[in-house]
């Protein structure tokens, strides 16, 4: 499969990445090599594999409705770029 | 007597006898940082204050004749990958340049808890992405034991702190080998136990199926009781395991008679260093002469376990990473105002090189399209290498195979070409994807005077046959007793 410089430009969109003229370039290329290497998996048949995702079994953990203390406000909000009252300040959403 | 060339073991009786405090020792560690940190750069963050602090308390805890731990009043550091209370924590990246965390990483809490001293936070590859801690954000560790190669990564600056005795153990990560191949260039003893067994609570997330925390240490014993200090079942990580933790120092016998290691003959490739496969070769001998008994074995999709790893590995990072957005915490860049606007260029500039990469190749091959291709293809194929094992350890108990194919490289030699980068985490990559435990031993040097790293794989939360296996090898050679001169 070939990758474009277009593709690329979709993906950073979709990645929120705002990348510039100069990895455009670098990263079509790279990504293009790094495909090509991975395009030898297609050489094994995997019909009817299950993919694994999880390699322990795992059951979805339950437990007790449980109220456990939690971190203070101002110890949440110490490392926020922005806050006011008690809330993360970001830029203006609705026009 | 030189405080910094001594064990966990070693230190621990010393303290609990009274011989040493925890002070002294502590303070010997942080001068010999001090002296070493312009040429090694280990360290993000040393925390000499905290480190006083806690040695003080541990101190306090031996005189007044309380119950202790043989990590009490112990000097140890932690990668800057898990979150340190009230201690800055970096991930060696921009975007958490300036981030102290509210509260601590579980590892950290119950290595303070078991009374050790923490003398600060290692350096890394940028979101642990990378086999040479070259794609720091900050400065490039260097291989103590030759200053122009790299201490192999992500969690080079543990590796590198410990070889150069800067303190006595590490605490790293390793999701394709990022504990396993920076100890085999380094000379020390790596440890990346099951996963889940220990938990992931507040270590800063890469690919979250194949995260986990492990020792670096001066010897397979000190790894045993850093292990004990670690593993276990906790409840703020649901994917950490609950079962019981066996008592690892109970399987350090020194004697392998009837245990069954497997060779996997994909392992010994054209290509691979003369010197490393010579050495890998001398320790197999070792392990005969201790008892073992050596069982060819087959695991024949290795080879496409690098391709596996570089898709599912991306996938899971470009998710785990779309919570770095300038909002909560780390780097806001914002100059247009606009929302979106403030997203990518926060992104663009808070992300080295390497980790857009791969955020981008995790996000392309998850996209429309692409994902059944890859993503899902990827997984599949993981279920061959996973089935691989399963079917090895039919006939053996642990598999011996060299940690990487080459001793360290030198700087700046594989950062313009990803692929062959990737490539030096050839042998450490298919245990993550397993999810078994692996260890890393030292077992002998290049002509170049290079380590060169002997790793043991076993089953499932079979740990203690893997260090019992270890353990018995080290006992028979004096390789991890050999020091860097600097």
């Amino acid at each position: 499969m070939s990758i474009t410089k277009k593709d690329v430009l979709h993906v950073a969109d979709l990645a929120r990445l705002a990348l510039t003229e100069e990895e455009i370039n670098l990263y079509t290329d790279q990504i293009q090599r790094i495909l090509s290497y991975v395009e030898k998996l297609s050489e094994l048949d995997t019909t009817g594999v299950e993919p694994t995702t999880h390699t322990v079994p795992h059951k979805t953990a339950f437990r007790e409705d449980k109220a456990l203390p939690s971190l203070a406000q101002d110890d949440v909000l110490r490392n926020a770029p922005e806050a006011e009252r008690s809330c993360f300040k970001v830029p203006k959403i609705i026009e | 007597m030189d405080l910094t060339s001594l064990t966990i073991h070693e230190l621990s009786e010393k303290l609990s006898k009274k011989e040493v405090s925890s002070v002294e020792v502590t303070n010997a560690y942080l001068k010999r940082i001090e002296s070493l940190e312009d040429r090694i750069h280990a360290f993000i963050t040393v925390t000499p204050e905290e480190a006083l602090k806690a040695a003080q308390a541990a101190d306090d805890r031996i005189a007044k004749g309380d119950k202790i731990t043989p990590l009490t009043g112990v000097p140890i550091s932690v990668k800057d990958i898990f979150c340190t209370k009230d201690v800055r924590t970096t991930c060696a990246s921009k975007i958490l340049g300036n981030f102290v965390p509210p509260y601590d990483a579980t590892v950290t809490r119950k290595l303070k808890e078991a009374g050790a001293v923490i003398l600060g936070k290692n350096n890394m590859d940028e979101f642990a992405m990378g086999s040479s801690t070259e794609n720091s954000a900050f400065y490039k560790t260097r291989n103590p034991w030759a200053l122009d190669r790299v201490p192999g990564g992500s969690s080079g600056g543990s590796a590198a702190s410990v070889a150069a005795s800067e303190c006595i153990a590490s605490v790293g990560t390793d999701t394709g080998g990022s504990i396993r191949q920076p100890a085999s260039c380094c000379g020390v003893v790596g440890l990346k136990p099951t996963y889940g067994r220990i938990s992931r609570f507040g270590m800063i997330a890469f690919a979250s199926s194949l995260d986990q925390a492990g020792p670096f240490t001066k010897d397979v014993k000190d790894s045993a009781i850093m292990l004990q200090a670690l593993a276990g079942f906790d409840p703020s990580d649901s994917t950490s395991i609950n079962t019981e933790v066996p008592d690892y120092s109970s399987f350090l016998t020194g004697n392998l008679k009837g245990l069954k290691v497997g060779i996997p003959k994909e392992y010994f490739i054209e290509g691979m260093d003369t010197d490393v496969e010579a050495a890998i070769r001398q320790s197999l001998e070792v392990l005969k002469d201790r008892g073992a008994e050596l069982v060819p074995v087959s695991l024949p999709h290795t080879e496409y376990a690098v391709a596996v790893y570089y898709l599912v590995a991306t996938a899971e990072a470009s998710s785990n990473l779309a919570r770095y957005d300038g909002v909560k915490y780390g780097l806001r860049v914002n100059d247009t105002g606009s929302l979106i606007d403030m997203y990518k260029r926060t992104r663009d500039e808070g992300f080295g090189g390497e980790v857009k990469r791969r955020i981008m190749l995790g996000t392309y091959s998850l996209s429309a399209g692409y994902y059944d291709a890859y993503y899902k293809k990827a997984s599949q194929v993981r279920t061959l290498v996973k089935n691989d094992f399963d079917e090895a350890f039919k006939s053996c108990d642990v598999i011996a195979t060299p940690t990487a194919p080459t001793a360290a490289f030198k700087l700046g030699e594989r950062v313009e070409d990803p692929l062959t980068m990737y490539l030096s985490d050839i042998f450490t990559i298919s245990c993550n994807l397993a999810g078994i435990p692996g260890i890393s031993v030292p077992c002998g040097f290049t002509k170049d005077g290079l380590p060169v790293g002997l790793q043991i794989l076993g089953k499932t939360l079979d740990e203690g046959t893997v260090l019992k296996a270890a353990h018995a090898y080290e006992q028979a050679t004096d390789w991890n007793k050999r020091k860097p001169s600097i």
